[in-house]
This record gives structure tokens, C-alpha cells and sequence, in this order.
């Protein structure tokens, strides 16, 4: 293993968040064409199942994890993964953030029709989801967006990678159903009047 | 506006210029609070009590348009303020009604710019109704999709934000032990261990009474000797024997110890005749 290797492996290993191509390249004085290939010759060694660490793209750089099947010994020796035992609410929070790039609450309870407070405390506990400012909207209320910790967590690069919104679009039949859902409430409320 | 007061329906239910909210027949409604009950106003289109500028309003004899709401929100804090004290509960109830005042002027002032959510035609409200589910949904689906991608491959890695967690605690087992047996353990823990052969061990003994005989010979001798020179080459242990035996010389009159300083020569002399006192007894005892 050559010595720009050793020391990318070195520094990736003690980073707290995932190091780019360039931040390499800055803090070992190499060319970037080298410090790719370094990585290359890394990600073949820390690889799955080779390895229980595993070197991967995720972040905006190139950070290590654990190994999927030994995540779980892994998880044991944290309190709380922070994806671990996400609620519905949580989840669907989560999306809108991460898919809205930077939203306000207000936004997240217009979008899901309830409050979303205790989901927007809870991933901000988790580290998933942090401010991010304040909108231009009346009230100048604040926003939020996704972070590093949520896109290690969930694998991504970046927001980009996330699938486009219209892969969950509703099809024609999820459309009627939800019509005749919506015209069965109308009628019972009605009823009910 | 949506307002809960009991008798004070919401005043979004009418339209501009119906009297929003209030009694249809034109009555007063009821004045909340002890404050507006003598709130006297003096406005410029309007001079009195400010129930009857209400009726006057309801039965449209006054033009909504025209009251500066403003004005009489000044007059009642101002009410308030000489009074010292503010009934919470009236203060809430005539925000209310001067809400629903400034939203039915909003409506008389701006016709046909204001689009109700109440005021859409019920096919409206279901487009409305479906499009904010759709992109529910949709949002609801990308929540799966995260789901589903970290239970498939759950990422752990250093910098987790998640706090450590405890570590575990050896198990210790309450009795996994015969106790009798233990007993027995114990009980020869306690027993003294054999006492320790030192036989084998050789003990030096450097006689005190050998270096008397050799100081009085020398002294006879030469009348005075040099002590230094006496125990040269002598280990540690036999040089102190001969000290002690040139002390019991000094002290029995046999000798004379002279020493310059401190760590100088010691120069051992014979005493004068007569000073030496014989005690062949305690000499057998220090040897």
C-alpha cells in the first residue's frame, strides 16, 4: 500500500464526517487523480464481505461505516441509531424535508394536514434534520434541512440522489380509491348532520 | 376567523355586508366585559356608546367602511389602562369582535378579491381536497422509500450523533458455589501459615571483647594508636564492634579518645595509671 494510501486511510478514519476528493487532495498535498485512485484502491479493501468496515460515497465525500450484517452487533453500542424506530409521522417529516430541501413547520402541517412539532423536535434530536435560517414568508418562520447524519444514514450523496417524487405518484386506481374514500367521509359526515 | 365565544357564531359564515356573526335582526349583541358596557367613542362619523354605534353598524345605518376599528381599540385600551385592570376574558372576547368587524370591512372594502375556502363550490373543495392528498401521499410513499432503504441496509458509523450506550456490567452470579464447600475454603485461608525455618541463615558475630584485648595489647604496646588505622580494612560491622569497645574503654578509664573535629582522626592514648576500673563481669556481658 503506497504511503498516499496509508494516509487517506488514516485520515478517513479518524474524520468525523466524510472527506471529499478535494479536502483530500488539500490535506495530503496530492494530486487529485491520485488521491481517486488511493480511494479506489481503499474502497477494493474496505468492501462487503470482505471487510466488517466498509468504505463508501455518501455526504459529499467518502466516509467508512460499518458492514450491513454486522450493523446490528454495531447498534448495540449506541443508545439510539438515528433511523432507528422512526415513526410514521417522523418518516413522512423527513421526506418532506429532505425532498423540499428547506421547509418551515408551518409548510410540513400544511403538506400533512396535522401539526408536525414533536416530528420536527425529534429528528432535530436525532441529528437527521437542523435549521437552516428563516423563510421570506410572513412571519419569517423557521426552516429546516436534512444533514450529513441523514444522508450517511439513508446512503445518499446528496439530496439529488433521493428517487424524483413522481416514482411515488398515485396511479389511475389509487386515484379513484381515494376519491371514493374522500366522497364515503363527505357522506357520512353528512349523515351524521 | 373562527371564533369559539359562545353566541358569536364565526364571522367567516357571512358574506360583506350581512353582519357577520351577529344577530340577523339587528339586535345588539351581548357586550362582553365590564369595559364596553360605558365605552363611550367619539369618532368622526360616530359619537356615543359604542353598543349602539354596534346596532347602528348591524343595521347597516352606519357605514362599516367609514368606523375606524382602529380608534376604538385605542379607546378601549385606553379605558382599560384608567381603570388599572383587565378582565382577560372580556379583553379576549372584544378581540374577537373586533376582528370579525375588520374582516367583514376587509370584505367591504376589497369585493370579490377575497376567495373563502368555506366560499368554494363543493366540486372546488374536493379538487382542493384531492390535491393536497396527492401530494400527501406522494411525501407519505417517500417516507416508505427511506424506510425501506435503512431497514434494508442499516448505516452505523463513528460520528453518530447518538449517545453511547451503557456499557455492560459483568454478570455475577448470586451462588454458583456449594457454600459448604467455601466454608472449607475459608477456613483454610485462615490457618496460619508454618513458621519459617531460619536455622540455615548464618548470623555474624563480631565479639566487642576480642577488640579489647587487641586495644589493651596495642596500648601496652605503644601508649597510643591511631583508631583509623586499627580497623583498616575491617567490613562495616567489625568496625563498629571495635567502636563500641574503644567506648567502653574511654568509659572505664582505660583509655583516652582525642579527636581535632568532627570526622577527624581519633587518636586513642592509654589512660593515666589508676583512672581504669575493672569489671571482668560486664566485659563478658558486651562479648
Amino acid at each position: 500500500m503506497s504511503e498516499l494510501t496509508r494516509a487517506v486511510e488514516a485520515l478517513l478514519f479518524v474524520a468525523a464526517e466524510p472527506l471529499s476528493v478535494p479536502e483530500l487532495a488539500e490535506l495530503t498535498d496530492a494530486p487529485p487523480e491520485r488521491v481517486e485512485r488511493a480511494l479506489d484502491a481503499l474502497c477494493d479493501r474496505y468492501c462487503e464481505p470482505r471487510s466488517g468496515i466498509v468504505l463508501e460515497r455518501a455526504a459529499g465525500g467518502y466516509g467508512f461505516r460499518a458492514a450491513a450484517d454486522v450493523s446490528e452487533v454495531c447498534t448495540r453500542l449506541v443508545d439510539r441509531p438515528p433511523a432507528r424506530g422512526l415513526s410514521q409521522a417522523a418518516l413522512e417529516t423527513l421526506a418532506i424535508v429532505a425532498y423540499l430541501g428547506q421547509v418551515s413547520r408551518p409548510e410540513i402541517a400544511r403538506i400533512r394536514g396535522v401539526a408536525s412539532d414533536s416530528a420536527v423536535g425529534g429528528l432535530i434530536d436525532r441529528g437527521l434534520i437542523e435549521e437552516a435560517g428563516r423563510a421570506e414568508t410572513p412571519g419569517q418562520p423557521v426552516t429546516y434541512r436534512t444533514t450529513t447524519i441523514f444522508r450517511r444514514t439513508f446512503g445518499l450523496d446528496d439530496d439529488e440522489s433521493l428517487p424524483g417524487l413522481s416514482q411515488f405518484e398515485l396511479d389511475e386506481a389509487d386515484h379513484q380509491a381515494l376519491r371514493a374514500r374522500l366522497h364515503l367521509v363527505a357522506d357520512q359526515r353528512a349523515g351524521q348532520a | 376567523m373562527h371564533s369559539t365565544t359562545p353566541g358569536w357564531p364565526s364571522a367567516t359564515a357571512a358574506g360583506p355586508g350581512s353582519a357577520a356573526g351577529f344577530p340577523a335582526s339587528g339586535a345588539a349583541p351581548r357586550i362582553p366585559g365590564m369595559i364596553l358596557e360605558d365605552l363611550e367613542l367619539d369618532l368622526d362619523v360616530f359619537q356615543g356608546p359604542f353598543d349602539l354605534l354596534l346596532a347602528l353598524i348591524l343595521r347597516e345605518e352606519v357605514e362599516l367602511a367609514e368606523v375606524p376599528i382602529a380608534e376604538i381599540i385605542a379607546a378601549y385600551v385606553e379605558r382599560a389602562y384608567d381603570r388599572g385592570a383587565l378582565d382577560l376574558e372580556s379583553a379576549s372576547e372584544f378581540l374577537v369582535l373586533m376582528a370579525a368587524l375588520l374582516e367583514i370591512k376587509v370584505r367591504l372594502l376589497f369585493p370579490g378579491e377575497m376567495v373563502d375556502e368555506d366560499e368554494m363550490t363543493p366540486e372546488q373543495a374536493e379538487a382542493e381536497l384531492m390535491a393536497r392528498l396527492i401530494e400527501y401521499r406522494r411525501f407519505q410513499g417517500a417516507g416508505r422509500w427511506l424506510r425501506d432503504r435503512y431497514e434494508s441496509e442499516p448505516r452505523i458509523f463513528r460520528d453518530t450523533l447518538a449517545p453511547l450506550a451503557p456499557r455492560p456490567q459483568p454478570q455475577v452470579v448470586d451462588c454458583s458455589e456449594d457454600p459448604w464447600r467455601l466454608a472449607q475454603c475459608i477456613d483454610r485461608l485462615l490457618e496460619p501459615p508454618p513458621p519459617i525455618d531460619v536455622s540455615s541463615v548464618r548470623r555474624p558475630l563480631v565479639p566487642v571483647g576480642k577488640f579489647l584485648d587487641h586495644f589493651r595489647t596495642i596500648l601496652r604496646e605503644r601508649r597510643a594508636f591511631q583508631f583509623e588505622e586499627a580497623v583498616k580494612g575491617l567490613d562495616r560491622l567489625s568496625q563498629a564492634a571495635a567502636f563500641l569497645a574503644l567506648l567502653e574503654m574511654v568509659k572505664r578509664g582505660e583509655a583516652v579518645g582525642e579527636q581535632q573535629d568532627v570526622f577527624a582522626p581519633i587518636r586513642v592514648a592509654a589512660a593515666p595509671p589508676g583512672r581504669a576500673v575493672e569489671s571482668s563481669a560486664e566485659e563478658k556481658a558486651i562479648a
